[in-house]
């Protein structure tokens, strides 16, 4: 399966995705902001990073990309599109998701391995996980709080559209401990922890039984290449 | 050339933790309690000043225009009010 991860001007975690690709069995395509080109890709993951430097507000000016054109018609058609960190702001200033983004309640960038519970495991990048289960991923970001109105919340909460929450604590002042959502269709998701840097063991998050040994964040990767073959 | 100035602000409902900050370095001065002059400085709240310089005149189309802009592009309607959008002309920007 043909996996593009989209480059940006300040992109920092496009080559993580792609390597997280290869190892989950897929093809990554490097795409690039600019050009108006999916390469014939079947999913497309936003990487993190600080795109233009997090100016106007996170995911801004790049959810104006060129590109995003196309990743927004894509979407629309179902295609799977994952939002990681700042793909995630770039997915909600998009409006392909609900709600937004503002600088976390504490003021400061936070770095740590993060426990989540999957709330959805039937969307195109969670269905490898059981519902309920609980993973831990790397979470860094400055601007990781996220909030919608409360009809939003009310909405997203009841149509099943939370699909990650912090477990223990809430590491940004998200509402409802929101750590990532889905759309109505459940192809596309964005979460402000980190699955790419929890794919390879050596590499990963600290885990009971060994250290940099955490590897929950490949099932994310693997989800969208099994369902797509499964088709 | 005219210049369009939009102003932005947070939500009043929302947290703003800069302006907090800043009440905070506020407070640490003093300044949240009656001082001689008699006032208290008890909040902040910190938003955005974009100055949009203009070729050519200023049209209702143009205004219009902008009001596009400042809703989609200079703010986020989750997060963000816009609050003003006023034209200061070639002499008033000078």
């Amino acid at each position: 399966m043909r996996v593009g991860v989209v480059t940006f001007p300040g992109s920092l975690d496009d080559r993580d995705a792609q390597r997280a690709v290869r190892l989950a069995g897929g093809e990554p395509v490097a795409l690039w902001h600019g050009q108006h080109d999916l390469q014939g890709v079947e999913a497309i993951i936003l990487p993190g990073g600080f795109s233009y430097g997090d100016y106007l507000r996170a995911g801004a000016i790049a959810s104006l990309s060129p590109i995003m054109t196309e990743v927004v018609d894509a979407a629309k058609a179902g295609m799977p599109v994952l939002g990681i960190c700042n793909g995630f702001q770039m997915l909600a200033e998009a409006r392909l998701i609900p709600g937004a983004h503002t600088r976390n309640a504490h003021q400061q960038f936070i770095r740590r391995d993060q426990v989540l519970r999957v709330e959805n495991a039937s969307t195109d990048w969670t269905s490898g996980f059981a519902e309920g289960q609980e993973i831990t991923i790397p979470l860094k970001n400055a601007d990781g709080r996220f909030i919608a109105d409360a009809e939003t919340i009310a909405r997203i909460e009841g149509e099943g559209q939370v699909a990650f929450r912090y477990v223990g604590v809430n590491p940004n002042g998200s509402m409802d401990d929101i750590a990532g959502v889905t759309n109505e269709r459940g192809n596309v998701v964005g979460l402000m922890p980190h699955p790419e840097h929890a794919t390879e063991p050596g590499f990963g998050p600290d885990m009971p039984d060994a250290m940099s040994s955490g590897v929950d964040g490949l099932t994310f990767f693997t989800s969208v290449i099994e369902r797509a073959l499964s088709k | 050339m005219p210049t369009i100035v939009v102003e932005v602000m947070p939500k009043a409902e929302l947290l703003d933790p800069q302006g907090k900050a800043v009440a905070g370095a506020l407070a640490r001065l003093g300044l949240s309690t009656p001082d001689k002059t008699g006032a208290a400085f008890t909040d902040v709240r910190i938003g955005k000043r974009f100055e949009v310089t203009v070729e050519g005149e200023v049209t209702d189309a143009v205004l219009a225009e902008v009001r596009r802009l400042a809703d989609d592009v200079f703010s986020n309607s989750v997060i963000e009010d816009v609050v003003s959008i006023t034209v200061l002309d070639a002499v008033a920007a000078a």
